[in-house]
């Protein structure tokens, strides 16, 4: 059963449909009122404030911590300038994908890991005999998550002193409230303009006050899993366990992913010295990648005709499915797609889906499976550029 | 150069169907301008910083049912379109109480048993069966009007499919359809429900922007309008425009000119040039002349007829029809800045029916009262408002913590029997806010400025004749292929290459788009040219 996080108090006092799930072990609300919409919309045209404390987060201090991270990691943490936020997968010797998260560097020698699921036992094998600080912070630190375009204002009317105007896109500043340590990332899983915030987590409940009473000026409306769903697929960001699965996890082979094969090739860094996948990432590089993770776009006079050969109205997803359904290309079931919902903003049926690679490029054709009362029917679908939602604002400096 | 087709079409107004017609005239390849006599384009799709800081959507003030179709062909998100839900009512009485109907629908449901738990029941039903007549007419409302009259196997055809559609609904819902085209809007909710006041606030999706009261035969088809967006349910196309309505017209024009339509605004058409009965180009009023392959009029039927082209050029009796045609407003305007959110005595705080609408429209007498004084050509002393906070649904209508409140204000005759608009448009807007004053007594205290707008103000400034939010009365004799005037509601006029595309012809008005796209497919059609 979950227990409260730091923020329950807040959020139980919003939660209003009583509507909770589970994540890590924590109450986290789904909807806050009776419609998630309203909610989706706040963060896409004002701002959404959400509880993110159930995130996994992990402080690596030392001499060592970079060696270690470098040796953990896909991206190039050496490279990487104080400040700066990386987002990156980890994987085993096999090239396969165990998590992705942030991962904040505070210091030379000081840097912050999220993660979905608890890592601690991973670090330490990897940190093995280096001279690194390792300290599971899951329960130390709260998270709150600042999203939408009316994100900046809020936060820089409730803290004049922070030079958020500056802050860039996952880049990282430290000030503080209420005379306590809080770190501001400007990274979040909405695909828009936003932060987040880490701090202390008995200081975290008058962090949220502060917010939503800066906020109310500004529209800014509670945010939960069900608006958060929708939003991060729009934004073309993965979901660990749905759109593709821990190796740690995995029963078989073929549920085993490496980051070309989820869309985070972009994220490897080959030219960095020895890291742990980096054999197999290398050969699968060179060989090419058999499957790719693609964004796809159902044809709407497709579903309209489908739903109109049984007298109905297209009937799709309004909270994001997360039930897969197979793609096929012609008579050939060629992957699925795993995390599809209908974008209140683009007014289209998106999806997030693995293909075999030769079915990946832009523009291809593919067909999606839709069940019409009952019986499966196909409609033509487009792999399209994700993300299919990208403000100018998510990485643009707000005028500051 | 004089003589010359400088460009392949020219659209006359650049309210949203001008717009709309112009981006499709584009994305065909036609080389298309549109002319705007404001500074500003939207026609009464238009937001307007009113007083420093507060945006007003000045006239149409939520999106009815702009059509996906067009929201997804001519990518209007990508430029800036975003709808944001209304999805709540609240109708707040005189005696404290209040109705409630809102995304919730056990708390809707509760709500209207506190009045009578047979009527909580029936609203459920009534969704359903008003969702299956809004089916039936949205086909209507997607297709060209089929002539009736005419033997063109083409026409006979349409005429046949349409039969067919109707055919297809079912006994009970043919039924429900006739009388829902021939009744009143009160009479109609009086089969199903008898609560007065849910009776009057729903009756008033029957009203708004016609001359005719709750219990005027006929009203009962615009309650249906107004269930069209009902059938997209999740696809939206019912709301408030980010930006307000303006942000429509600003994203539709955004399309036009990503598609190679060249808009002018401050462009003011003197009239359609015309040489042996064919449209060759217009004259502005600057007396500049620009040459074009055809002409399209965004206008009203009757500055598309009467105004814009010699009437020797046409039919009379088109031109006695067009002269008949009933396009009198019957609504005001009241806007308003304020230091803060007002207070609903009923329902204090700032909660989340604030950001719905507010429907004073206590019971269908008091409508009806306020329709009686119209009838006389007075303006309602005790009006039908219809409000919206656009700063509760979108922060960015006013600076942080103040508000915009749009209300909607029913009846305000266009034709006075004493005095103008003039003298009488503060009066009106006294009476407006002495009624809301009544529901939320801080009101007041919290005006920062108040713009006030009777139909003869909203014809002097974005010229629609009358005053008609609609560009003519949504009534039987005035819609499908009797819009604008019999034989001529397939977008087309007497007159070679000149066209029509304005809320005035079918389906009517609305934020739909629908008659600027159905008006671009024929005009693409003449022009061998399909839609795509």
């Amino acid at each position: 059963m979950p227990i409260p996080s730091p923020l329950y108090s807040r959020t139980a006092a919003l939660c209003t449909t009583q509507e909770w799930r589970d994540w890590s072990g924590y109450f986290s609300a789904i909807t806050y009122g009776p419609s998630y919409e309203v909610e989706y919309y706040a963060v896409r045209n004002a701002a959404g404030l959400m509880d993110a404390s159930p995130l996994y987060k992990y402080e690596i201090r030392g001499a060592d911590a970079e060696r270690l991270l470098d040796r953990m990691v896909t991206r190039n943490v050496a490279k990487s300038r104080v400040g700066q936020v990386l987002y990156t997968p980890w994987c085993d010797e096999d090239g396969k994908v165990i998590d992705d998260g942030t991962l904040a560097r505070l210091g030379p020698q000081h840097f912050r890991l999220t993660a979905a699921d608890p890592s601690l036992r991973w670090l330490q094998d990897v940190g093995y005999g280096l001279d690194v600080e390792l300290r599971d912070v899951s329960t130390e630190l709260a998270a709150l998550a600042l999203q939408g375009p009316n994100s900046y204002a809020i936060l820089q009317s409730l803290l004049p002193k922070a030079k958020l105007g500056g802050l860039r896109y996952y880049n990282l500043l430290q000030t503080e409230f209420n005379h306590t340590p809080l770190t501001i990332t400007r990274t979040g899983y909405t695909g828009d303009l936003g932060y987040e915030l880490w701090v202390a987590p008995e200081h975290a409940p008058a962090l949220w006050d502060s917010i939503m009473e800066t906020g109310a000026g500004y529209g800014i409306l509670p945010l939960g899993l069900a608006a958060l769903d929708i939003l991060r697929v729009e934004a073309g960001l993965l979901l660990i366990e749905v759109d593709y699965s821990s190796t740690l996890h995995a029963r078989i082979p073929d549920q085993q992913s490496s980051p070309y094969e989820i869309g985070l090739g972009w994220a490897v860094d080959l030219d960095k010295p020895d890291f742990i996948g980096k054999q197999a990432l290398q050969a699968e590089h060179a060989a090419g990648t058999p499957r790719s993770l693609v964004g796809l776009e159902v044809n709407w006079y497709d579903l309209e005709r489908l739903f109109g050969e049984a007298n109905l109205p297209p009937q799709v997803a309004g909270r994001a499915s997360r039930t897969a359904v197979p793609v096929y290309a012609g008579e050939e079931h060629v992957g699925q797609a795993t995390s599809m919902v209908f974008s209140p903003i683009l007014k289209k049926y998106i999806a997030l889906a693995t293909v075999r690679s030769e079915h990946a490029a832009l523009g291809s054709q593919l067909e999606f499976e839709i069940t019409v009362e009952y019986v499966r029917k196909r409609a033509s679908a487009t792999v399209t550029k994700m993300p299919f939602y990208n403000p100018a604002q998510k990485r643009a400096l707000p005028n500051g | 150069m004089a003589n010359s087709a400088t460009y392949d079409a020219i659209v006359i107004g650049g309210g949203h169907n001008g717009l709309v017609n112009a981006a499709y005239l584009a994305r065909a390849g036609l080389k298309t301008l549109v002319l705007e006599q404001r500074h500003v384009l939207g026609g009464a799709t238009v937001s307007e910083e009113i007083y420093p800081g507060f945006k007003f959507s000045v006239f149409s003030y939520v999106v009815s049912l702009m059509r996906p179709e067009i929201i997804r062909e001519l990518e209007l998100v990508r430029h800036g379109l975003t709808i944001l839900p209304l999805e709540s009512t609240i109708t707040p009485l005189p005696d404290g109480r209040y109705i409630y109907r809102g995304p919730d629908s056990a708390a809707t449901f509760r709500n209207i048993s506190q009045f009578s738990t047979r009527d909580a029941e029936a609203y459920r039903e009534y969704s359903y069966a008003m969702y299956h007549m809004a089916k039936a007419v949205k086909y209507i409302l997607s297709i060209r009007p089929p002539d009736p009259t005419s033997f063109d196997p083409r026409e006979l055809l349409a005429l046949l499919k349409l039969g067919k559609h109707f055919l297809s609904l079912g006994e009970e819902n043919i039924y429900t359809l006739a009388k829902l085209m021939t009744m009143s809007s009160a009479d109609f909710l009086e089969e199903w429900f008898e609560t007065d006041p849910l009776i009057a606030t729903l009756s008033a999706s029957g009203i708004i922007g016609t001359f005719l009261g709750p219990r005027s035969p006929g009203s009962a088809y615009v309650l249906l309008h107004h269930y069209m967006g009902e059938i997209d349910g999740v696809f939206r196309a019912w709301g408030f425009a980010r930006g307000g309505t303006g942000g429509v017209a600003e994203a539709i024009a955004s399309s036009a000119r990503a598609l190679g339509a060249e808009l002018r605004t401050e462009a003011r058409v003197a009239h359609v040039i015309t040489r042996n009965g064919r449209a060759v180009g217009v004259a502005l009023e600057n007396g500049d002349e620009i040459y074009a392959k055809r002409i399209i009029s965004s206008l009203d039927p009757k500055l598309t007829f009467l105004k814009l082209v010699d009437q020797n050029e046409l039919p009379s009796d088109l031109v006695n029809r067009v002269g008949k045609f009933d396009s009198y407003g019957s609504s005001g305007k009241v806007n308003l800045a304020l230091d803060a959110m007002p207070e609903l005595s009923c329902l204090p705080g700032y909660g989340e029916h604030m950001r719905g609408a507010i429907s004073i429209s206590p019971s269908v007498n008091y409508i009806e009262r306020a329709y009686d004084e119209a009838k006389y050509g007075r303006f309602a002393k005790k009006p039908y408002v219809d409000i919206i906070f656009p700063s509760a649904i979108d922060p960015g209508m006013a600076p942080p913590g103040k508000h915009v409140m749009s209300c909607f204000v029913q009846y305000a005759p266009y034709q006075l029997a004493e005095g103008d608009w003039n003298s009488q448009r503060e009066a009106f807007g006294d009476a407006v806010v002495d009624t809301l004053s009544e529901y939320m007594p801080n009101l007041k205290q919290l005006i920062l400025h108040r713009q006030v707008l009777s139909p003869w103000d909203i014809e002097q400034t974005i010229g629609l004749s009358g005053g008609n939010i609609f560009q003519g009365e949504l009534s039987l004799s005035q819609l499908f292929f009797l819009r604008p005037a019999p034989g001529y509601a397939q977008y087309r006029t007497p007159i070679a290459n000149y066209y029509q595309c304005g809320s005035g012809t079918h389906p009517g008005g609305g934020i739909t788009g629908a008659p600027g796209r159905l008006a671009a497919i024929e005009i693409l059609k003449d022009a061998g040219k399909v839609l795509q």
